[in-house]
């Protein structure tokens, strides 16, 4: 973290601010490696690779198809070049597209038969994976009652599912969570009906790639009604070398059901940079709520720009009923690029997308993340507010589009996206697409401190505050709020975060 | 890399119906343009930054027709102290033209200055256009650099005592004139350049702005409200230490309408702000495309930009505060808002910030809605009838931008042309 100490800090950056930004970036604690025997797909993509991968995860031959077609398209694409980020051109014939344990070849009836070597590195990442109430790591849940504080999880390490948590539990209420390479073989119809319809097989260059190889990640499906009685979580595991990691993730809350679905992510440290496509797609019926939670935490690269994660994700939720609601958290910390929009396509009357996030970069990292909110049905309603923190020689972009189409009656945004700058070599920068099309929609778009709520402003200020004492108690409150609605398993990260301030911010 | 094939075959059917102005000290600069239109190619809707704009009606071979609108309405302007330019078709009109002779300034016709070996215009004439095409290309300009066969080239060295009016008529229904103006104002001068009238049926426009040292410009446009025109227009001010350009448009009606603004600001302490009124019904796309660099301490720049639509009129905004490296203290400012009085019309907006300098306050703000019902309910309850008060609202809108405006007696007429439209609808 060199980069940090030796820069000046402007006044008005308050040193908590600097101190924590310090400390995401600069000791990157899940940079050991698991040493463990692999089993490799040959290196290179073609289509003896996808049929490959196909038949490791025992599919039906409909996905195999499935997965050939996209390859098909997927040649004929460019690599896309317009997002905020500058690294070398990526060899895609250079990379193995699937490796896993050679001790999970047959694959364990339950975690207990699972190589004690991988549950070891869960443990030491405090990912639990015995079905245990307490969160490795977090203050105070010893005690807390064991009920309360349940998270299923899904641990992917590299191209496999180890296994997932609570399946008992969860099934008793209805609730199928599995690897999607068990959903395909054991739920085919239910995969067969949602897969690709929220992100198009052929939707953009990297969703297509990761159509057509993506080796594992999680289904979940919620029966009308339920309300999801635990988190569910996915923690995914980079750890083999040379080797691009595909998850594909499907969510599914069927009419009236509840969700809240958590994802962690992180890799060794590598002198290669790596490569990381991922599509998640939702799906939101008739008064149905989704909450999907990130910390993303891969390995940034180091202080010279060397090595790290290259993130290339889609992910998207398609609110097809009448009131579903979807909100997604991201804290981005991780990663050398991130190329990342989770989006909401707002198709039933009354639906409602939040997107939060916080993204912060150091020393050679580049981010180009933002959100879609896509406004069809009426009354539709999103909020975005994204914060940006850059630091080092990192540069970070919001990117995002407001779209409201003409039937969109009454459709309200508000977007509010600030950065901050730490040190004079990074660069803040903001892209948002606005389409207005039709005169009841409002779109308020922000990128000013001033303009927080008015309310809450005149309030502050009637005991004795100034504007900008005000504005910052607000904004900082605010930024608290989004933090600490990240559930309890991102507690450790959260509280880190916490204590970064955006006084001083430019828009 | 080699144009695609759809867009090659456009730039060379536009090419082959125009004829570049041969010889004198302009050539190698037209030449040098032509290679870059050649190089980019014209745009067309696949470009992103063309992305809410169709483009092919400026980029054709020949220019839609479009009617000559007859107004009984004075001529803007008209009750102003000027030097009037008249261009008629984008031909000088010497007659209705006054003597271009004025204290504290060198005007001369572009036409005119052609055949010179020498002038200082050479400096500037596609210099500043040339700066302007990275890191986004901007071919229509370059085809005006390399083709256009007259402007104004004015020289500020002192205080002139009156503003410098540029007038555009349109007559002819096909006519299709490009005109390239070239201004320098040197150390501590100062002058207000005044532009009204729709020009002709398809209307191109450069106008490159040098302003040295303490030097001040201001410029006030109105784009003419014929309905049919089409028109893209180009403003490339570069700026020295302490100067200042302010620069506002007033487009009324008008098919299309691409208004570039690209200001470089190289001195400290350089003051620039660019601000727009629209109002648009049916078919009317208007479009602001706004690039300002930060390059240097302490510089302010302000964008304020208002949209009145309705009946489907599309109202456009693509603007970008750059704050490049060691800009530090920057006070950069944008605003685009829309006022749609009715469901069909569509705002399509890109306000863009790329900053890489810490110390820098930018903020900007995009909002597009219609008119507030409480207060059109609050003037309806102090006996205000319905259509009076929202044209009130309407105007209270457009009031921010039009406060851009320095000179009041200015502003005042620019206001009332803005009320005429509201009361006549079009």
């Amino acid at each position: 973290m060199t980069a940090l100490d030796h820069s000046q800090v402007k006044e008005g950056v308050d040193q908590d601010t600097v101190d924590a930004v310090r400390e995401v970036g600069s000791t990157y604690k899940h940079g050991w490696s698991t040493d463990i025997e692999m089993e490799y797909a040959p290196k290179g993509l073609t289509h003896d690779i996808v049929r490959l991968i196909s038949e490791k995860n025992e599919e039906p031959e409909w996905m195999t198809e499935w997965r050939l077609g996209a390859y098909d398209r997927w040649l004929k694409m460019v690599e896309p070049d317009w997002a905020m980020v500058d690294y070398p051109k990526i060899d895609f014939q250079d990379q193995y597209y699937y490796a896993r344990p050679k001790s999970m070849m047959v694959k364990p009836k339950s975690l207990d038969e699972v190589d004690p070597k991988l549950l070891a590195t869960y443990e030491k990442l405090g990912i639990p994976l015995r079905e245990q109430a307490i969160l490795a790591g977090v203050e105070g849940a010893e005690g807390a009652p064991a009920e309360g504080r349940k998270v299923a999880v899904d641990a992917v390490f590299d191209s496999v599912s180890l296994g997932t948590t609570f399946q008992d539990d969860l099934k008793k209420a209805g609730v199928i969570f599995c690897s999607i390479s068990d959903a395909i073989r054991d739920y085919p119809d239910l995969v067969k009906k949602y897969l690709g319809t929220v992100v198009p097989v052929s939707d953009n260059y990297y969703a297509t790639l990761n159509s057509a190889v993506f080796s594992d990640g999680s289904f979940v499906y919620v029966p009308p009604g339920v309300r999801c009685p635990m988190e569910l979580s996915t923690y995914f595991r980079i750890n083999a070398e040379n080797t691009g990691q595909f998850e594909r993730t499907l969510i599914i809350a069927d009419k009236g059901s509840y969700v809240s679905y958590l994802e962690g992510c992180t890799a060794p440290k590598r002198d290669e940079a790596q490569l990381h496509a991922a599509v998640v797609e939702i799906i939101v019926e008739e008064d149905a709520e989704v909450k999907y939670s990130t910390v993303q935490n891969w390995y940034p690269g180091d202080e010279d720009g060397k090595g790290g994660i290259y993130n290339f994700v889609t992910k998207r939720a398609d609110c097809r009923g009448d009131r579903s609601k979807v909100m997604w958290t991201q804290v981005e910390t991780g990663a050398a690029v991130t190329w990342k929009y989770p989006s909401c396509i707002l198709r039933g009357d009354d639906s409602q997308g939040e997107f939060y996030s916080i993204a912060i970069t150091n020393n050679w990292q580049q981010a180009d993340t933002g959100t879609k909110m896509i406004h069809l049905g009426k009354n539709t309603k999103s909020r975005i507010v994204s914060k940006g923190i850059s630091a080092g020689q990192a540069q970070n972009t919001y990117r995002g589009l407001v779209s409201m189409h003409p039937k969109a009656k009454n459709a309200r945004n508000f977007t509010q996206c600030d950065s901050l700058l730490i040190g004079s070599k990074c660069g803040a920068h903001a892209i948002p697409y606005i389409e207005a099309k039709n005169n009841s929609a409002r779109v308020e778009h922000e990128a000013t401190t001033s303009k927080v709520d008015e309310n809450q402003l005149f309030y502050c200020r009637s005991r004795g505050m100034d504007e900008e004492e005000a504005v910052a108690l607000v904004v900082n409150g605010f930024c608290k709020d989004v933090l600490q609605a990240l559930p309890m398993e991102f507690a450790m990260e959260a509280q880190q975060l916490v204590a970064i301030s955006l006084e001083g911010s430019v828009g | 890399m080699a144009l695609p094939k759809i867009k090659e075959t456009a730039t060379e059917t536009r090419l082959a119906a125009l004829s570049l102005p041969e010889g004198g000290w302009s050539e190698p600069a037209r030449r040098a343009a032509l290679a870059r239109v050649q190089s980019s190619g014209l745009p067309d809707r696949r470009d992103e930054y063309w992305k809410f704009t169709r483009p092919d009606v400026l980029v054709g071979p020949d220019a839609p027709h479009a009617k000559a609108l007859e107004t009984d309405e004075g001529e803007l302007f008209d009750s102003f102290d000027r030097l009037k330019i008249v261009f008629v078709d984008g031909v000088f009109d010497a007659q209705a033209s006054d003597d271009l002779k004025l204290e504290g300034v060198s005007i001369e016709r572009l036409a005119e200055i052609a055949d010179q070996d020498i002038h200082w215009a050479r400096d500037l004439y596609g210099t500043l256009e040339e700066r302007a095409q990275t890191p986004v290309a901007r071919p229509l300009a370059a085809l005006n650099t390399a083709f256009a066969p007259d402007g104004v080239v004015i020289r500020v060295t002192g205080k002139p005592s009156k503003p410098i009016s540029v007038v555009y008529h349109h007559v002819a229904e096909d006519s299709d004139p490009m005109l390239h103006h070239v201004i320098r104002v040197e150390s501590g001068a100062e002058a207000t350049i005044l532009e009204n009238g729709p020009a002709g049926a398809r209307f191109s426009k450069c106008m490159e702005i040098d302003i040295a040292d303490g030097g001040k410009l201001h410029h006030i446009r109105s784009q003419g409200r014929d309905h049919e025109r089409s028109a893209v227009t180009h403003i490339f001010a570069r700026l020295g230490a302490e100067s200042s350009f302010k620069s506002f448009t007033m487009t009324v009606n008008g098919h299309l309408t691409r208004n570039e603004a690209v200001v470089e600001l190289t001195g400290d302490d350089a003051i620039v702000h660019i601000a727009g009124a629209c109002v648009g019904d049916g078919d009317f796309l208007h479009d602001d495309t706004i690039f300002i660099t930060h390059d240097a301490l302490n510089c302010e720049s302000r964008q304020v930009f208002k949209k009145v639509l309705r009946n489907g009129a599309v109202g456009v905004f693509q603007g970008k505060i750059l704050v490049k490296e060691g800009a530090q203290k920057t006070d950069g400012y944008q605003l685009s808002q829309a006022l749609m009085l009715d469901g069909d019309s569509q705002f399509l907006a890109k306000p863009e910030l790329e900053i890489y300098a810490d110390d820098v306050a930018c903020s900007h703000g995009c909002t597009s809605g219609e008119i507030d019902e409480t207060a059109l309910f609050y003037l309806r309850s102090r006996g205000v009838p319905e259509d009076r008060a929202a044209d009130l609202l309407t105007l209270a809108f457009l009031a921010e931008a039009v406060d851009e405006i320095e000179d009041q007696a200015i502003a005042e007429d620019i206001v009332s042309r803005l009320e005429n439209w509201l009361s006549r609808r079009r």
